[in-house]
């Protein structure tokens, strides 16, 4: 990854895109911080969480959009790499509440107490320390993808049946985390978090803070995905995603390629699952169900497939008008639309909102006529996310 | 006022005198025999043991058991006895009439070992013999637990009266469980017994064989002998059991796959809306009963025979509309027929949410499928009973149906050469649609058995979607007698892991099982071969 890389990998849209998540990680910040409560100006503190939250759904649906955007992996357990590096910040956050907890243990927490639990068990071990939890973020999810993805890669599971897999894996742990003899709280999860690195979770600052962070990492995961996708890796990725055989035939190992790139995709999800565990103040088995893992494979196919910003915005639009639509009196239809939006979305906008964006640009821009580009890219709906590579 | 109270004063005087001269009067055995307790001597207390005992009247059994509580008080002065509840209330034990309390000279009438050998041979006779067979039955299973030698003539009076079929076994159980603990009861009865609680042959008689301490050599021997064959019959009935509870739930695993072994596996369709059309069923199970209630009731019992075909046509006539209305434009993309079905799902669930409310509905049972019968040491409910035939049956046909029909020649001459099969004529757009309805329709057939043993719910179709996928491809797609052995295998596996590992462990294995086998064998157990393969 040297530097000429990174610019290289820069085109309009990524650059706009950075210096728009770049300007919301410090002014929403510094609204909230620095101007009167009430002013119109002023982003209350309830809408900065709000907002971290979308963000890290963003950093999610990037790491869906690496695999399926330019591998043609489609994960249905992302959800499950999320919730893993929820529950290693949630652990940390746990052994940081000490004797403050409601039992007063000093060891341990509150529902070890009450489930009678004698010791710490063994892999509760290191969470007081900050960098440990930090690394377990990475290496847990990371770890998981790794020997998920290399048996199932160098057995050549793909497509549908690599998808139902990934599948069965999140519905796998979501059972175990519901079990209270597993270690993990159960069925509450881990909550009541109290203290970040000494700072007051619910404190305005800290959540300003957390806030930052988070765009901090998308930007960083942005650059990451960008770079991968635009060295000669990431052409290897993309011929993968649309042969598969043939480029294994030009003497790619194609499995090693895809294990590179599901780990990846799992430590960044991880990463989003840790931020997002502070900013909520809760980490529950729910967050393994397999519907909220298909729910953020539709984000990306909103946003565009394979086009990285869209992947963000779709994140962020579809959150967005969950957080509208379920708070008002629409609530009752809200999973109509979401369901309508899986349908029309996959049947009459396959390349999603950036990905018709971009293409209507290209045309336009090459004074082409629009009609052959459109009825191209109608043929073959799988590779459909060539438009975004040709429109940089 | 002075007429009222002294009128008053009248009707009570009379009442004393009345009930003064009316307790003499019907002074019998019954009550001879209960003042004897205030005697204060053993011979009298046996006596009168015996005559109340064996008199019938209800108020025996109070008093018997009073006295082998030490709750039976007699007034030495009045020859009054009473009975003292464990609630502080007492009753006169001649009249059963309630008393405000007990006086103070009465006292707790005494026993010696002797006497209250006999109290227990009674409290047992005297429920041995009730007139109620649950009560019967429950008395002779306490004696066989307890197996107190005091009961032996009891039991033995009970056995020689007994007409019930079910209460004499317990009663023939409960005497050999005292013979064998009897010190003095002859070798005789003793093998006897051995050879009785050998064919009762479960974990109780067990215990009582390997607990019943010194016994002459030959006992011992049949004891041991009798210990062996009922531990392996033992195992072989938790095994059967196993056995059963796994086809049980292979049988509920096949019905809801069977549907998306044709949408799926034969047409290659992720259709993630399958668990909503087993919801639908379920639900078209619930209209139809609702309008027998209201309107018919006397067709209850036939409510499942109706629902089947209609759940079949509303299933299978929403299944056409979705293929006709998303599926079609995404044959070839099963990634996005995935999300789009997915999405479907969630609408689906929603609008049953929206008409039927969001919380489980009521589906009877028919008489018919309600109850269960013992098989040897397992019980077996109906309904299940009733599920697995019905899978069977559904499978059968389906497979006829593709075997001998026109429609599943040319579903199968779709699946296999699409091209080849439109260039003979066959219409395949039509056909694709009828494949899809078929699906549909068995998974809405589904939904009507899940119904009789599931929670009616919108969220019914859930719980079913992931465990089907896992039998299709565990199975192999394209293959249904892949499906049926994929489906009983995964039910029986789970079923015997469970014991060991607990219901929730268990499946999680089973999941972890899945993944790992689809590793080393990505088509399923029973694989395509071929070029169809790679299309």
């Amino acid at each position: 990854m040297t530097p000429h890389m990174l610019t290289r990998s820069l085109d309009r849209g990524a650059t706009v895109f950075l210096l728009v998540v770049a300007a919301l990680g410090v002014l929403i910040p510094l609204s909230n911080l620095l101007l009167p409560a009430g002013s119109f100006l002023q982003v209350p503190t309830y809408l900065v969480a709000l907002w971290g939250k979308y963000v890290c759904y963003a950093i999610l649906a990037l790491a869906i959009d690496l695999i399926w955007g330019y591998c043609g992996i489609l994960s249905l357990g992302h959800g499950a790499f999320f919730a893993l590096g929820g529950y290693a910040m949630g652990m940390y956050l746990m052994r940081q509440i000490g004797t403050r907890g409601v039992y007063g243990n000093p060891i341990l927490p509150d529902f070890m107490v009450f489930l009678n639990y004698s010791k710490l068990p063994w892999y509760w071990y290191g969470f007081d320390m900050f960098w440990f939890a930090a690394l377990m973020v990475l290496v847990v999810p990371g770890l998981l993808a790794f020997c998920f993805g290399w048996l199932a890669f160098r057995s050549r599971v793909t497509g549908v049946y690599l998808s139902i897999i990934t599948q069965a894996m999140t519905y796998a742990l979501l059972l175990a985390f519901f079990r209270n003899d597993f270690g993990f709280g159960g069925n509450n999860g881990l909550t009541d978090f109290k203290d970040i690195l000494g700072f007051n979770v619910q404190a305005e600052g800290t959540r300003a803070a957390l806030f930052a962070l988070s765009c901090l990492a998308l930007i960083l995961g942005f650059l990451i995905c960008r770079a991968i996708v635009s060295s000669k890796l990431g052409k290897v990725l993309i011929a993968v995603r649309d042969a598969e055989s043939r480029t294994r035939f030009l003497g790619y190992r194609v499995e090693s390629y895809k294990l590179f790139v599901f780990t990846v995709s799992a430590c960044m999800a991880g990463v989003a699952g840790a931020l997002y565990v502070p900013q909520v103040g809760i980490i529950n088995p729910s967050e393994f169900a397999p519907g909220n893992s298909i729910e953020a494979v539709i984000w990306v196919a909103v946003g565009g497939r394979g086009t990285l910003v869209g992947a963000a915005l779709g994140a962020v639009v579809v959150n967005y008008a969950k957080t509208f639509f379920t708070s008002g009196m629409l609530a009752p239809y809200w999973l109509f639309m979401l369901g309508a939006l899986f349908i029309l979305v996959t049947l009459l906008l396959p390349k999603g909102i950036v990905g018709t964006f971009n293409a209507w640009w290209a045309s336009s821009q090459e004074k082409r006529p629009a009609e052959t580009t459109v009825s191209a890219a109608a043929e073959d709906g799988v590779s459909e996310p060539k438009m975004a590579e040709e429109a940089q | 006022m002075l007429a009222n109270l002294s009128a008053r004063l009248c009707s009570l005087l009379l009442s004393l005198f009345l009930i003064a001269f009316a307790l003499p009067a019907f002074a019998g055995p019954f009550e001879d025999a209960v003042a004897k307790f205030a005697n204060d001597d053993y011979s009298d207390t046996e006596e009168a043991i015996g005559v109340v005992a064996s008199s019938g009247n209800p108020l025996a059994f109070p008093i018997i058991s009073a006295l082998q509580d030490g709750r039976l008080m007699a007034d030495p002065d009045s020859k009054k006895v009473y009975v003292t509840g464990a609630d502080g209330k007492s009753i006169d034990a001649a009249t059963g009439q309630s008393v405000a309390s007990v006086p103070d000279s009465a006292s707790a009438v005494r026993l010696n070992n002797r006497l209250r050998r006999s109290v227990d041979a009674a409290v047992g006779s005297l429920t041995l013999q009730s007139p109620d067979v649950g009560t019967r039955l429950q008395a002779a299973q306490s004696v066989f637990k307890s197996h107190e030698e005091t009961a032996l003539e009891a039991v033995n009076a009970a056995l020689a009266k007994e007409t019930n079929k079910s209460v004499k076994a317990a009663l023939g159980d409960a005497r050999a469980a005292i013979l064998l603990f009897k010190s003095d009861a002859t070798e005789v009865e003793k093998l006897e017994a051995v050879a009785t609680l050998k064919a009762r042959g479960d974990q109780e008689a067990m215990a009582l064989l390997t607990g019943m301490g010194d016994q002459p050599a030959s006992v011992t021997k049949a004891a041991a002998s009798a210990i062996g064959s009922i531990q392996s019959s033992l195992a072989i009935w938790s095994t059967v059991q196993n056995a059963w509870y796994g086809l049980s739930l292979g049988s509920v695993l096949l019905l809801a796959a069977i549907g998306l072994a044709i949408t799926f596996g034969v047409m290659g369709v992720i259709n993630m809306a399958h668990g909503e059309m087993v919801m639908i069923g379920a639900y078209t199970t619930f209209v139809v009963q609702e309008v027998i209630r209201t309107r018919y009731p006397g067709l209850f019992d036939y409510s499942l025979l109706i629902a089947v075909p209609l759940a079949f046509l509303v299933a299978g006539a929403i299944g056409v509309l979705i293929e006709r209305s998303i599926i079609r434009f995404l044959y070839g993309r099963p990634l996005e027929t995935l999300l789009a079905t997915w999405g479907l799902s969630l609408v689906l669930q929603q609008a049953v949410r929206t008409m039927f409310g969001p919380t489980n509905r009521e589906v009877g049972n028919p008489s018919w499928m309600s109850g269960a019968f013992e098989l040897g040491q397992i019980t077996i409910t109906y309904n299940r009973l009733w599920i697995l035939c019905f899978t069977l049956a559904v499978f059968a046909i389906l497979l006829a149906m593709l075997r001998y029909t026109a429609l599943g020649l040319e579903m199968r001459a779709v699946t296999q050469n699409r091209r080849m099969a439109a260039s003979m004529g066959i219409a395949t757009s039509r056909v694709d649609a009828l494949t899809f309805g078929l699906g549909s329709g068995i998974a809405g057939i589904a939904g009507v058995a899940l119904s009789q043993i599931d929670n009616v719910s919108p969220n019914l179709g859930q719980s079913y979607i992931i465990d089907s996928f896992m039998v299709v491809v565990f199975g192999g797609v394209g293959n249904l007698w892949g499906t049926l052995v994929g489906a009983f295998t995964l039910g029986i596996a789970n079923k015997f892991l469970e014991p060991v590992a607990g219901a929730v462990l268990g499946k999680i294995a089973i999941l972890v099982l899945i993944i790992l086998f689809i590793q080393k064998r990505p088509r399923g157990l029973f694989a395509l071969k071929g070029r169809a393969v790679e299309a």
